[in-house]
């Protein structure tokens, strides 16, 4: 008898551990079996949620050990699924909960719903029940949510274009919104794009660094200067004292997007600048508007050439002198200021003042006629030495067919 | 004295062979015979290697005249000696090749000893001396090569002092002994450079007259097939003035050639090169490559690949082991090549040295293709 109970007991831990019987994860065992590899539940192990503990009950809430889906959408607490207009909210019940959310992630900000509320998106779907706009897992999907750090979350940064351009790039999506979708187009060629999507740069900007994440929003013009200052700090001081600064607020002019664009931004070329051709001053300036604009284009032009190419002769003289094997590193660690020089002057256009520009230019100018001097110099001891060669060549080679003779003679004896 | 029948310099000689005796010398010289045959080339390699080594002293020494050792002061005294100090370029670039060239002769002199089985009886002792000073030269191109302090030198020089660390019972001692502490630091120029210009110096001046005064004393080797011939059978010059005359026109040729490579290629050529590059930093990555100089190249490559165990013993150990046995076996030809005295055929010894040959060049050239 007592055998008989020991089997039992034996066999019921048995069935316990193989079919998790009385476990608490009855959602995942029967969203496993009914859904395929690529289902939510299948997901979930990748999602920041279940890293850190969560598990399907802590959003949808009910009873997880019962094993019938009736009776879980009957227990206490069961939420469910929400609709597409209930979403923020629902996110929110903990991601605007900082005494929760310290328990979990202390670093993790809790004002995405608040700055949600102020966004286009936010403002759509709260004011006009648009259930169309994106809401939390528009972007950052359903139960594979990762942070921005992990390299297959929607939201990390090579990711994130083509994330907004889900919406933002088709067309008939956004047909009724009469905006353009061909953002995601023109940012893959700009040089944030490139930068970012081709050669990996995480640095370089995405989508949300210019709109915003949470709060997405098109910068307005008062705010574009702040929006691509963050980056470009220098320019953007440089562009607010210089006399472009207040002729831009007066006509509600774009501060960086008049010359630059935005989307498809282009790498600076320096025919950006000056009188002529592809200058964009061009396009606000003509010869005879009553101001100096054109004239001082010209003139920084002229400056940033003269030190480009000061700063060409210089390399290729500097290379000349290393070809040929002499030791340059004071020459080449010149060659860097030099570089470094002509990054500053190009920053410098943004002050649109020749006295900015001009000193600068001839300083690195000044350079790089030492880097050629010195090269020049190099150049000569290399043939110096050459020559010196030849000389000592023939002064041992004479010696050693004296020395030949002699023993020729002393040898015939 | 036939150029100098009169005048200052027939007087001022004349005042130094009667304190000095210098004619008798020169009688004694003009006594001395070396053998003329098909091989008597291989008789310069052993002067070659001399006026190489004679090259390294000299330009060692004006190289100290500005070289500074320690971490701080290194590589930026190698850096003023190459781009301030005139000819200093030169003079770097005449000592690296030298010294490279000389490793090479001495080797060379070693394989042709070996196979005219020269180190027969009576001239051991000249093999030992010999052996010790190829051994020297190796030291003096180890320690040389961290003296500038750049890049490939720290790390090259922190895997070959790490190598030492692998021999049984004094080998951490050893490793910390060479470097001066735990870590390749500014310590360790100071070893290094003490051991360069001072004790390597010091004991090569030694062995060196030791090997020369017994190179003098029992004259060059005859080859073994002239065992048995008459006198009239062979052929022979006279060391002076003859072969001091051909020695000296062998020198001549070295020097250009020398001058030839210091003046084309001032940072040495493919492989052999000495480039000063960037500063050693400890903290940062090593390079992609970290190679020693190509006489240790067979070794390091051989060690690379033995298994990581062999039986119960590590692979880089077993590795040691069986080199130093080899070298050892090398060293101590003389002792077990009994028949050479006898002037009897070895195939064991030929064959024993082809097979040394070809380890050292299939390894060599191994470790430089599979990098």
């Amino acid at each position: 008898m007592i055998k008989i109970k020991f089997t039992l007991i034996f066999i019921g831990l048995l069935l316990f551990s193989i079919n998790g019987f009385g476990s608490d994860n009855n959602c995942l065992n029967c969203h496993l079996d009914w859904e395929s590899e690529e289902g939510s539940a299948a997901k979930y192990a990748r999602d920041i949620h279940s890293q850190k503990g969560l598990g399907c009950t802590e959003c949808h809430g009910g009873d997880p050990s019962l094993d019938d889906m009736d009776d879980v959408r009957d227990s206490k607490g069961y939420r469910g699924v929400p609709n597409h207009l209930e979403v923020p909210d629902f996110c929110a019940r903990c991601h605007a909960d900082a005494a929760y959310m310290h328990e979990h992630n202390p670093s993790l900000p809790v004002d995405q719903l608040a700055k949600y509320k102020t966004s286009v998106h936010g403002q759509r779907l709260f004011a006009r029940k648009d259930k169309k706009v994106a809401n939390c897992i528009s972007c950052h999907s359903v139960h594979e949510i990762g942070t921005g750090q992990m390299p297959y979350s929607s939201t990390y940064p090579t990711n994130l274009p083509a994330t907004c351009g889900e919406c933002h790039a088709d067309k008939e999506y956004m047909a009724e919104y009469d905006i353009p979708t061909d953002q995601l187009e023109k940012y893959r060629s700009s040089v944030h794009g490139q930068a970012l999507l081709q050669r990996g740069d995480l640095g370089a900007p995405a989508c949300n660094d210019c709109h915003g994440n949470h709060g997405a929003a098109p910068p307005g013009v008062a705010s574009l200067a702040a929006v691509c200052g963050v980056c470009h700090a220098l320019e953007a001081e440089l562009f607010a004292i210089s006399p472009h600064a207040e002729a831009y607020r007066e006509n509600d002019f774009p501060m960086c997007e008049t010359c630059h664009s935005n989307h498809d931004i282009i790498k600076p070329y320096d025919e950006m600048i000056g009188a002529v051709g592809s200058a964009v001053c061009t396009n606000c300036h003509s010869a005879d508007d009553g101001t100096i604009g054109l004239s001082t284009a010209d003139s920084i032009l002229v400056s940033i050439n003269n030190l480009v190419q000061a700063h060409a002769q210089a390399k290729r003289r500097l290379n000349e002198a290393i070809y040929k094997g002499m030791m340059t590193t004071d020459e080449e660690f010149l060659l860097k200021e030099v570089d470094q020089t002509l990054i500053q002057a190009r920053t410098l256009v943004h002050s649109f003042n020749m006295d900015s520009v001009a000193p600068k230019a001839r300083a690195g100018i000044a350079k790089a006629d030492t880097i050629i001097a010195n090269a020049a110099g190099l150049i000569d001891e290399y043939y110096f030495r050459r020559k010196g060669l030849g000389v000592a060549t023939l002064i041992i080679t004479f010696l050693a067919i004296m020395l030949y003779r002699k023993i020729r003679k002393i040898e015939s004896r | 004295m036939d150029g100098f029948q009169s005048g200052p310099i027939k007087n001022s000689y004349k005042w130094l062979d009667e304190r000095l005796k210098i004619n008798a010398l020169i009688e004694y010289m003009g006594s001395k015979e070396v053998p003329r045959h098909s091989h008597s080339i291989f008789y310069y390699l052993g002067g070659i290697t001399l006026f190489l080594f004679i090259v390294q002293v000299i330009t060692g020494i004006l190289l100290l005249m500005y070289y500074r050792p320690g971490a701080d002061s290194a590589y930026e005294s190698v850096k003023f000696i190459v781009s301030e100090v005139s000819f200093g370029w030169l003079i770097r670039s005449i000592h690296s090749w030298s010294a490279n060239l000389m490793i090479l002769a001495a080797f060379f002199h070693m394989f042709t000893v070996f196979f005219t089985r020269a180190y027969r009886k009576p001239r051991e002792l000249t093999w030992y001396t010999g052996m010790g000073l190829l051994a020297l030269s190796m030291t003096f191109g180890f320690s040389g090569y961290l003296l500038p302090w750049n890049e490939l030198a720290f790390f090259a020089t922190r895997v070959g002092t790490g190598m030492a660390g692998a021999i049984p019972v004094i080998g951490d001692f050893l490793m910390v002994i060479m470097r001066g502490g735990e870590e390749v630091t500014g310590a360790t120029i100071g070893r290094f450079f003490g051991l360069h210009v001072a004790i390597l110096p010091l004991l090569t001046t030694g062995l060196l007259t030791m090997h020369l005064i017994f190179v003098q004393r029992q004259g060059m080797s005859e080859p073994m097939h002239w065992a048995g011939k008459k006198r009239e059978e062979k052929k022979f010059m006279k060391f002076f003035p003859n072969f001091l005359y051909r020695d000296a026109l062998v020198w001549l040729v070295a020097l250009n050639i020398l001058a030839l490579l210091a003046v084309i290629f001032p940072d040495g050529i493919s492989v052999i090169h000495w480039p000063l590059g960037e500063k050693a930093d400890p903290f940062a990555p090593p390079p992609p490559v970290i190679r020693p100089e190509w006489y240790f190249m067979f070794a390091f490559q051989a060690l690379k690949m033995f298994p990581p165990h062999i039986w119960f013993i590590e692979g880089e150990l077993f590795g040691i082991i069986i080199f130093g046995l080899g070298g050892l076996i090398w060293m101590l030809i003389p002792l077990l090549d009994r028949g050479a005295s006898e002037n009897k055929p070895s195939k064991l010894v030929m064959t024993f040295g082809a097979f040394v040959i070809l380890f050292i060049v299939v390894m060599t050239i191994v470790g430089y293709l599979v990098e």
